[in-house]
């Protein structure tokens, strides 16, 4: 090992076909874990906000399962459900609980009572008013907790290469280049994955611009 | 097969509770170097984070990587550090130091960023009243800044606590020991007795450092602000 070069530039180009597929399976995995984490995190904010006393029972639970090693509950899902896309995605949805539900109720909360008070005495429903000024308002927050959520959930999509072959995105690659001796191997999954974290961020910091035209010309004109 | 059962049968089994497998001396290791991990990055990343949070210098450094250690994967960070540590020493190069530098690694930022806020976050008013009334500025960082700021400092030891102990769970797939090894030692040799008996040690531990960690946080809120928030 010792004579080889660290990165076998001759093996990423014999294998840009699978690195590519791999990617592929990364963020398959990874957008279902956010987009479901997310609608359930909506509903428990939605929960949180209405009945005030159910919040911190909320994130202590998120906190707590949160807490919980991922190598754990991947290994022991695996007992429990075999290995189907659910044994994978479980742990990857409960983990964004935490990231997803104190950012929501907390972009909810941000919308001031003046606006909301505005937005009754023109005569909005409380549909309308959900619709066209909280959701709106709480963008920032919610979009903040979406980058955290995707970060982590990426990252995380990794460890999921303990399952076997099927699962685990980039993470396949760690790990058999691990098991290979073969750093090559690691240094494609682990950089890969770093990146891919880094380009899903900027991309939501881009659609909060999109979303929140507002805010882009309100510091313009300061 | 029944799994409560298997698992409870596998951790009564006094066999289990001894010998360099035994569940004291995993436990001990996971512990052991937890500690340690957490002890080094905090002697480097909390008065850095201080420094940061009371001068103002270089905030926009944290402020803008504050949640970029997320995309920092432990499973990542440990498979990249094997290359490295293999060059060191082949054999503990590959198995222990790249998961015991990960933990490391990973404990820092969330110490940082927190002991950055925490200090930051203190109200201007009192650190300006503070100087008026003619205290140095070490003054107002040990005896204004830092108290106020304690519960945010431990929080953020929290976080990197609960991180260093899944880092190292994980680790038992890089050979790494600890209480991670029951579970690949169980999937290895199918015995859910010990698997489940991995999983359920590993997950007490981390849950009980994050109670231990809740209580101190509730402890440690200024008498003061504490009434003055609650009144």
């Amino acid at each position: 090992m010792n004579s080889e070069p660290l990165v076998r530039w001759d093996w990423i180009g014999a294998h840009l076909g699978p690195i590519l597929d791999r990617v592929g399976q990364h963020l398959y995995l990874a957008v279902i874990a956010v987009s479901i984490g997310f609608a359930i995190s909506f509903g428990l904010a939605a929960l949180s906000i209405r009945r005030r006393r159910l919040y911190p029972f909320v994130t202590l639970l998120a906190t707590a399962v949160y807490t919980i090693p991922s190598f754990a509950m991947f290994a022991a899902l695996v007992v429990v459900s075999g290995l189907s896309i659910f044994t994978a995605e479980i742990p990857l949805v409960v983990y964004t609980f935490i990231l997803f539900v104190p950012n929501i109720v907390a972009g909810f909360d941000a919308v001031p009572q003046d606006v909301l008070d505005a937005a009754d005495g023109m005569g909005y429903t409380s549909a309308q008013r959900w619709w066209q000024v909280e959701l709106p308002l709480s963008v920032p927050l919610v979009v903040a907790g979406l980058r955290l959520a995707t970060v982590s959930t990426i990252g995380l999509v990794t460890v999921s290469a303990i399952l076997g072959d099927r699962f685990g995105g980039l993470g396949y690659y760690i790990l058999d280049g691990y098991h290979r001796h073969f750093p090559t191997e690691i240094l494609v999954g682990g950089l890969l994955s770093i990146g891919l974290a880094v380009l899903a961020d900027l991309g939501f910091v881009l659609l909060r611009r999109l979303l929140t035209p507002w805010a882009a010309a309100r510091a313009a004109a300061r | 097969m029944d799994i409560v059962a298997v698992t409870a049968q596998w951790l009564a089994d006094p066999a289990h509770w001894q010998g360099p497998n035994g569940i004291p001396l995993r436990l001990g290791e996971h512990v052991a170097l937890s500690v340690v991990s957490l002890i080094l990055a905090a002697v480097v990343a909390m008065p850095l984070g201080l420094w940061i949070g009371h001068t103002g210098r270089f905030s926009w450094l944290v402020v803008s990587s504050a949640n970029a250690w997320r995309a920092l994967p432990s499973f990542a960070v440990i498979g990249l550090l094997v290359p490295f540590t293999t060059l060191l020493d082949p054999n503990l190069g590959f198995i222990l130091y790249p998961t015991l530098a990960a933990m490391i690694v990973l404990a820092g930022p969330p110490i940082l960023v927190n002991s950055y806020e925490g200090v930051a976050g203190v109200d201007r008013d009192l650190v300006e009243a503070a100087r008026g009334m003619g205290m140095s500025e070490r003054q107002i960082l040990f005896g204004l800044e830092m108290p106020v700021a304690l519960p945010v400092l431990a929080a953020g030891i929290r976080s990197a606590a609960v991180q260093v102990i899944a880092t190292a769970t994980l680790g038992a797939t890089f050979g790494f020991g600890g209480l991670g090894r029951y579970i690949v030692l169980g999937d290895a040799n199918r015995d859910n007795g010990e698997l489940f008996g991995g999983v359920v040690l590993v997950a007490t531990l981390a849950l009980t450092t994050l109670a231990v960690f809740v209580l101190i946080e509730r402890r440690l809120a200024s008498p003061g602000l504490a009434a003055r928030t609650a009144g």
